[in-house]
């Protein structure tokens, strides 16, 4: 047993591009479901949009870097306005149906052979992050060449430039997050989570405001979907409903109407991903396990399973949340 | 489980007993071989089966190329060709009409052919050859031939549907992990009749069996402790969601990321009327549905139980008051939807074909599509619902690319959402 | 019950004589045709209704008689199948609930919508109008918004002081007990600065100590110029309190007038008590052989 690989592979999990994509994704999905009671099971769909966005302007519209963001961005903005009008005056198990239904339509548009020529279908997309005419997002990386950082966490310029501009999106959307939930806008939301007849009483447009929290955690998925191809390459497999139901893992995991809850829960199930994914197949080499190396690596999504239940199950406020202010819970 | 059986009930029990060991021993007879393949480290396969006036032709060379890959291969004594590709996308394939006998050719699309994959990872390409006698398919024969076939996908996801409506009605939990119990039935069946090397007709009802025994355990260990617990319905609903990725992960475990094939999966099709064209298997599926069907519906109609069941997703304060054990029916329901499950599995391991570890979480919005299409709660809308998404599925390929067959049921369902939430046959008060 | 305000009583309310659909000298709703029905059965059938403004008007009738749902048709909770309706001369058709709201009508609710997760000051301040920091960007910012709010926030503790709810303004609203929701719920309304208050049920629930107090909240919304509408089965609330009373059975008005002479109507006591008042209740059902005798 390498604990010493073990543990820096480990380490790692803490800062990866993965993370923090995962960490945008919670955070959107605390705006829908923590803040505002939406049970949007479609996040997956609204990463796809903000990647395929990106990678698609600049592959075939050959816009720079950040214009190519701003079209993914725009393009959850508009997935969020045809998913929220008809559906958001839908009961919360129906919302969640439809929420998936239209990620798997996206996913399936994604990596269908008819429009394989601007989508690269199963393939995916390659080559966007690097641009012969230096458009591209590596190529404005201001950290010169080089490795950077010590024990587990090292990295290249391009890596480091990915986790650089990552950090910044995060902190400006927990800070957006933070400032909008203790505004009066903020109070609006929690009310509609709480009941919607008595917000309308008051004189609010309840749907304005659904849509608005849509677009908003929306947009975060989005980003997320950004961060995460910034640093590869994109294809459509990764953009599962399990990619879905791991971004809620992370969010209930560290508490889904809190602010840092969402960023702190996915850090930890990325950690212990990582984490897992050393240690059991190191377990099934070295006999102790008496399974093969591919059934270890198995193994830790059946451990996610598991978690998620016992997760909602005993402590569904997760890690910072407070229970008395849940909604879904009895 | 005691409800009293008169003799009435006894001999319909007797005659649906009767009706499903014949078409369990006829899934059986289809004697499988093995075909002739290459690129079996693949888990993408395509494949056919070469024939001139129903006799198979040995020795003919099939070539298949795309995206950067090629193979070839020759048919075997059943006249039977396998080629496993790298990736689901849209390939080439190639008769070679040297290798054909005397006189004999393609006789229509021409030699080369492009063929590509549907729902599933698996697709078959058979070639037109013979002395020049076939017709050409018409649109209309294309239509009856696909509405066909969506029936017998229909009446497969319908087994699905059905205990997923059931469960809904009688417990408000959206059940997700309703697919792996699919998976679970399919999976069952492997390991008894290809693992154990039982015959089939032991093999699928044991898989049933067993199937019926998880929505026991499912009921007993888990749903009704946390009914008891008092979680909320959304809570629940993210249970149903850890259970989904568990079972689904703990069923890669045990078999592994590829594809197995239940015995029988490549039993030659045969021309029944226009382009229909279905095999020993595909008639005893459609069958076997029917027949389980026919008798779910004297359950559910007939016997104390079943009403018992309906009077719960009517209204279950007023079905406790009026003295139905609302637990041991909601039980009963679990095993029911679980068997029903388990069969369903059994069949789409036939009609994909192939069993992996994730196939039902292919089909699980297919069969939550069906189920609010027919009205969440009532078991014969589940049913109305999963012919109507089956048969849509299959007809969308007639204008819509064969990969976004899907994408029809899927914006079905949201429409349906949109538009009468209830479904065909569902009450409105449901729903907000 | 009483209140300890003795309520100035307003007369002169109607047009011509008290009869169910009689005009009023100062209308702020007018009701003109509105039938609803759910399924096969006609729950609202009005011919014409006018509500009178500054004065409180109960709306009361046997269960099932359509109050709730003509309450929830004037709110905007719900749509009438044909009608048309005016609250101050604009009308109401096709407008959803959150406008009508905005144009000075709140209602409560018969199971009291006090919102347990959020504390007795948020909800006191959801309540206020033209707030800028419900809107989205500026929200963002408080230099938009926190002066409105400091000012939002001294008007709700005062509101919460003339309810007694000043003590408990941090707390979680669910740590109330049902009384003091109720309470909560009403001066929330009040944020609002409506004209027209429409309550469903006030006295529901609550337990004797504090309907007195209630009462006097109802009575000072008529003193500070608002209109009251409300629905109630307490009459000795409606006998103490009301101005004008209508009185609705199976959907359609069947009486208007003060309360003490519309009480005594043959329609009212029939709508009430059925058509066999006077008979002993088993002679009806034939269980019992009454003896005609004298003095019966």
């Amino acid at each position: 047993m390498d604990w010493g690989s073990i543990l820096n592979n480990t380490l790692a999990g803490f800062l990866t591009p993965t993370t923090i994509a995962f960490a945008l994704a919670a955070l959107g999905l605390a705006m829908h479901f923590g803040f505002a009671g939406l049970l949007n099971f479609g996040i997956a769909g609204f990463m796809a949009i903000g990647g395929y966005g990106y990678a698609i302007s600049v592959l075939t519209f050959g816009f720079p870097w950040w214009l190519g963001m701003l079209v993914g961005i725009l393009g959850s903005v508009i997935f969020a306005l045809i998913l929220g009008i008809p559906t958001l005056r839908l009961r919360g198990d129906y919302l969640a149906i439809a929420t998936i239904a239209a990620a798997e339509i996206a996913r399936l548009l994604f990596l269908t052979t008819a429009f394989t020529d601007v989508t690269g279908s199963a393939d995916g997309l390659f080559g966007f992050n690097t641009r012969p005419d230096g458009s591209g997002f590596q190529n404005s990386n201001p950290i010169p060449a080089g490795t950077y950082g010590f024990g587990p966490f090292t990295y290249n310029e391009q890596t480091l430039w990915v986790l650089l501009f990552g950090v910044i999106v995060l902190a400006v959307a927990v800070w957006f997050l933070w400032a909008l939930m203790r505004s009066p806008w903020g109070r609006v939301i929690k009310g509609i989570r709480e009941d919607e007849e008595a917000v309308r009483s008051l004189g609010k447009n309840v749907f304005a405001y659904k849509l608005q929290a849509l677009v908003i955690g929306g947009v975060f998925g989005a980003m997320g979907g950004i961060v995460y191809t910034a640093a590869q390459n994109i294809s459509p497999g990764v953009y599962v409903t399990s990619l879905t139901f791991f971004i809620w893992t992370s969010l209930l995991l560290g508490g889904a109407a809190t602010i840092f809850g969402p960023v702190i829960g996915a850090v930890i199930f990325w950690v212990i991903q990582a984490f897992l994914s050393n240690v059991l197949p190191e377990l099934a080499t070295s006999g102790i396990l008496p399974v093969s190396t591919t059934q270890a690596s198995t193994l830790r999504f059946v451990l996610v399973g598991i978690g998620l239940m016992l997760l909602v199950i005993y402590r569904p406020q997760g890690i910072f949340g407070d229970k008395r202010e849940l909604t879904f819970v009895k | 489980m005691k409800f009293l059986l008169d003799d009435k009930k006894r001999s319909v029990l007797r005659i649906v007993l009767v009706a499903l060991l014949a078409l369990f021993g006829g899934l059986s007879v289809s004697a499988p071989a093995v075909a002739d393949s290459v690129g079996e480290e693949y888990s993408a396969t395509i494949f056919g089966n070469v024939k001139v006036e129903g006799e198979p032709v040995q020795g003919v060379r099939i070539i298949v190329d795309g995206g950067g890959y090629t193979a070839e291969t020759v048919t075997d004594a059943d006249g039977r060709w396998s080629i496993g590709v790298p990736e689901v996308r849209a390939y080439n394939v190639t008769l070679d009409e040297n290798t054909l006998p005397e006189g004999i050719a393609v006789l229509e699309g021409g030699a080369t052919q492009e063929v590509e994959f549907g729902l599933t990872d698996r697709v078959a390409k058979n070639f037109f050859i013979g002395e020049g006698e076939r017709n050409e398919t018409s649109l209309f024969d294309q239509i009856v031939s696909r509405f066909v076939y969506g029936i017998n996908f229909g009446l497969m996801l319908g087994l699905a549907a059905v205990g997923v409506s059931l469960v809904f009605g009688t417990t408000g939990l959206s059940n997700f992990s309703h697919g792996e119990m699919v998976t679970f039935g399919a999976v069952a069946a492997l390991i008894f009749g290809v693992g154990l090397q039982l015959p089939l007709f032991v093999a699928i009802p044991i898989a049933v069996a067993l199937s019926a025994g998880l929505g026991w355990s499912l009921d007993a260990g888990l749903w009704r402790p946390l009914r008891k617990k008092g979680l909320g319905i959304v809570q629940l609903m993210i249970v149903s969601i850890g259970l989904s990725l568990t079972m689904r992960y703990v069923i890669q475990f045990v078999i592994g990321g590829g594809t197995e094939q239940l015995p029988g999966f490549d039993a030659p099709k045969m021309q029944l009327f226009g382009a229909v064209a279905l095999s020993s298997t595909d008639l005893m599926s459609m069958g076997l549905s029917v027949v389980v069907i026919v008798a779910f519906a004297y359950w559910l109609l007939r016997t104390k139980t079943g009403k018992a069941t309906r009077a719960i997703s009517d209204n279950p304060d007023l079905a406790a008051a009026s003295g139905i054990d609302v637990d041991r029916v909601i039980r009963i329901v679990w095993i029911l939807a679980a068997a029903l499950a388990g069969l369903a599995g059994v069949l789409w391991a036939y009609f994909r074909p192939g069993i992996k570890w994730d196939m039902g979480t292919q089909i699980l919005l297919l069969i939550f599509a069906a189920v609010t299409l027919g009205g969440l709660g009532t078991a014969f809308g589940a049913l109305i619902g999963a012919l109507i998404v089956g048969v849509l599925v299959e007809m969308s390929g007639l204008i819509i690319p064969a990969d976004l067959k899907y994408v029809g049921a899927l914006v079905v369902l949201i429409v349906v959402l949109l538009v009468r939430p209830q479904g065909l046959l569902g009450r409105k008060q449901r729903i907000g | 019950m009483s209140s300890s305000k003795k309520p100035q009583k307003t007369t002169d309310i109607h047009i011509g004589d008290a009869v169910p659909g009689c005009k009023k000298k100062d209308p702020m709703v007018v009701i003109d045709h509105v039938k609803k029905s759910f399924g096969g059965l006609t729950a609202v059938d009005v011919e014409h209704l006018e509500i009178p403004s500054g004065v409180i008007t109960a709306l009361i009738g046997p269960n099932g008689a359509g109050k709730t749902t003509l309450f929830n048709l004037l709110t905007g909770f719900d749509t009438p199948d044909t009608g048309n309706w005016s609250f101050m001369g604009t009308s109401l058709s096709g407008v959803p609930s959150f406008k009508v709201a905005q144009m000075g009508q709140v209602r409560t609710f018969q199971l009291t919508k006090a919102l347990s997760l959020l504390t007795v000051t948020d909800n006191m301040k959801l309540g206020a109008k033209g707030q800028n920091g419900e809107s989205i960007f500026r929200a963002l910012f408080p230099g938009f918004w926190k002066k409105q709010d400091e000012e939002i926030e001294a008007k709700a503790m005062e509101l919460l002081k003339r309810f007694k709810l000043d003590a408990k303004k941090d707390d979680f609203a669910a740590s109330l007990s049902g009384g003091q929701r109720k309470l909560l719920e009403m001066a929330r309304a009040l944020m609002t600065d409506p004209t027209l208050v429409m309550l469903d049920e006030p006295m529901a629930g609550v337990n004797p100590a504090l309907t007195q107090s209630l009462l006097d909240h109802v009575i000072s919304l008529k003193e500070d110029g608002m209109t009251v509408l409300f629905v109630e089965h307490d009459m000795h609330m409606v006998r103490h309190i009301a101005d004008w009373v209508v009185v609705m059975a199976e959907g359609q008005v069947v009486a208007e007038g003060p309360p003490e002479t519309v009480m005594k109507e043959q329609a009212v006591i029939d709508a009430y008590l059925g058509a066999h008042q006077e008979t002993d209740l088993g002679e009806v059902t034939g269980r019992i052989n009454i003896i005609k005798g004298e003095g019966k």
